[in-house]
């Protein structure tokens, strides 16, 4: 594990999660998720090999129900929220021929 | 004059009974909370004209003989982070700042069909993530009985609304303990119900395999009748159990004799403060003299439950926030040079501190290379945890603690060391790793005239008993009935 995050990774980190962080930000957040990652690295001391992860603490399964139409919003209330929009759609800007994209 | 009444119970039986209006009493509701609220702000938003229709409708109802529900013509407050379609839904962020609701949460509906009448949204940290609404976007909710300390966190606007009496039940959600944490450090009760027991349809997610909603009240009997009201299975929450629900308000009166209460000193180690630990095992000593024995449990684990639980919650948080991109509601950056930079700098704006934190922290945990070592280690532990309480309530049949190491801190005090803010929560975090319900109670003031919490835990779908030995903790001691010194308690109606 690594104890220590530099502001490499953070930079990192933050662009996986795109999250626009200024310099300052780069810094802090370098210098407290590293106490952070240093205090949850004690877990370090349990031997789990053998111990099965759980991600649920209740046994869940797949639940599904019948594929059948049902109402659902008309596209003036499903854009109700939109920052943008152009007719019935969500407007963004220019998608596809860009590098990034 | 008519003592004017207080509680869930009382009050949904003076409108049952006539003896008072649901007009009247959503009048003084809303005199209480503009009095009141001023100096706690508790509520982020409120529709009074809204309220006092719907107590006006509900008046009108009785008077052509139309049945009541059970909770017909109370006040009720809910977290803003319980989608409504009235007035926004902030979850105390600036990214959601512009968000309405076109849906109510399954437990705004429930309520609202049992009677109830929401009068505003209250106060959280940004997306539940805190320990004392200091990472709310729109300021802190001050602690009714010291306005110099926080409410508590992430549900503390809920808390406080209570504990000031300006509404007498509210909803909170509790991931870590957002119920439970502010319900002990403003002095009232807080309920974290069994993961799955209530459906959380329209409830913003923070960590999915964690988050349960959980009503505070002022006393057991109140937090009873509002579960039986909003638990159960819906269809719209796969999560949400199929397991029926029992009227809990039944078994209340069940006695503590024979009841068996496990305690486990890893429950009271290293950082408790001297004047909660005695209440908590002055409590202990109550619910004894009442009949429950009281024996030592070991809990191994339970110092690692904050480890796991901040790689587990935070790697949920990183991917249920990444639907705030600045595409279909919320925040958008003004000026985006291209599709990326939208969804980054939209985030990187409206996010708060933590929340940003919090995110960087879950997202490492999930990234290659560090995904074993960090995420599947922790769901590793999470089972160590999930087995403690197994074995220990194979001899018990409820756990005790305390509900946090201190009483209600300075507003300020640690906001700018986020671990340790975290520390506070080891109390709490491990009932939802399990999974297992539990709930805070008032069992003492420390020598600052603070809040002190008693935690009860019980198994899976063990709210009967924990709300019956909360009852009976209720029936022989005063804490809940005491209020803060700004609080009169001599109000009545002409």
């Amino acid at each position: 594990m690594a104890s220590t995050l530099d502001e490499k990774t953070v930079r990192h980190v933050a662009s996986l999660a795109r999250l626009e962080i200024t310099d300052e930000e780069v810094a802090l957040y370098a210098e407290q998720l590293s106490k952070i990652l240093h205090y949850v690295e004690q877990l370090n001391e349990l031997n789990t090999d053998d111990v099965e992860p759980t991600a649920h603490p209740l046994p869940v399964t797949n639940v599904m129900r019948d594929d059948t139409v049902r109402e659902s919003y008309d596209p003036d209330r499903a854009l109700s929220n939109a920052p943008q929009r152009q007719d019935s759609f969500f407007r963004v800007p220019k998608v596809l021929d860009q590098e990034s994209a | 004059m008519e003592p004017f009444p207080d509680t869930v119970v009382d009050l949904a039986a003076a409108v049952a009974k006539g003896t008072h209006s649901a007009e009247e009493i959503m009048c003084e509701t809303l005199d209480r909370i503009e009095a009141t609220d001023h100096s706690l702000r508790a509520f982020l938003s409120r529709d009074g004209d809204r309220a006092l229709d719907q107590a006006r409708q509900m008046d009108q109802a009785r008077s052509t003989g139309e049945p009541l529900g059970p909770l017909a013509g109370v006040p009720v407050a809910v977290k803003d982070n319980i989608c409504t379609t009235f007035g926004a839904t902030t979850c105390g962020s600036r990214i959601l700042e512009p968000f309405h609701s076109e849906y109510d949460a399954h437990v705004a509906s429930r309520l609202q069909d049992a009677g109830a009448i929401i009068v505003g949204k209250t106060n959280l940290d940004a997306f539940a993530m805190g320990s004392s609404t200091e990472n709310s976007a729109f300021g802190e909710t001050r602690n009714p009985w010291d306005v110099s300390r926080v409410s508590g966190g992430s549900s503390g606007g809920s808390a406080a609304a209570v504990a000031a009496r300006m509404v007498p039940a509210a909803l909170g959600s509790d991931t870590g303990g957002s119920v439970r944490q502010p319900a002990s450090f403003c002095g009232v009760v807080g309920l974290k119900p069994t993961y799955g027991r209530i459906s959380r349809y329209g409830l913003v997610a923070y960590g999915s395999s964690l988050d349960q909603i959980g009503p505070i009240t002022t006393n057991v009997r109140d937090a009873a009748l509002l579960l039986s009201v909003i638990a159960g299975h819906d269809d719209r929450d796969s999560t949400s159990v199929e397991e029926p629900v029992p009227n809990y308000a039944d078994s209340l009166s069940r006695d503590l004799t024979g009841l068996r209460i496990g305690i486990s000193e890893e429950y009271f180690g290293e950082g408790l403060d001297k004047e909660v630990e005695k209440s908590v095992r002055a409590a202990l000593d109550t619910l004894q003299q009442e009949g429950a024995e009281v024996v030592s449990v070991h809990l191994p684990h339970m110092k690692y439950a904050i480890a796991s639980y901040y790689l587990i919650a935070t790697a949920e948080a990183s991917s249920n926030l990444a639907r705030f991109d600045g595409v279909h509601y919320g925040h958008r950056t003004e000026k985006p040079r291209d599709i990326i930079d939208l969804y980054a700098s939209s985030r990187g704006e409206a996010f708060g501190a933590e929340v940003k934190r919090r995110i960087m922290l879950g997202t490492f945990a999930l990234s290659s290379g560090y995904y074993d070592a960090y995420y599947l280690k922790a769901l590793r532990v999470r089972t160590l945890v999930k087995n403690d309480f197994d074995e220990a309530f194979q001899q018990v049949d409820l756990l005790a603690s305390p509900v946090a190491p201190t009483t209600a801190f300075a507003v300020g005090e640690k906001t700018d060391d986020p671990l340790a803010m975290y520390l506070g929560d080891i109390y709490t975090i491990s009932a939802n790793l399990a999974g297992i319900c539990a709930m805070s109670l008032p069992c003492g003031f420390d020598s600052k005239g603070m809040p002190i919490g008693l935690q009860l835990m019980g198994p899976h779908f063990g709210e009967e008993r924990l709300l019956a030995a909360g009852h009976q903790f209720q029936r022989v001691t005063d804490f809940h009935t005491r209020r803060p010194p700004s609080v009169a308690s001599d109000r009545s109606v002409a």
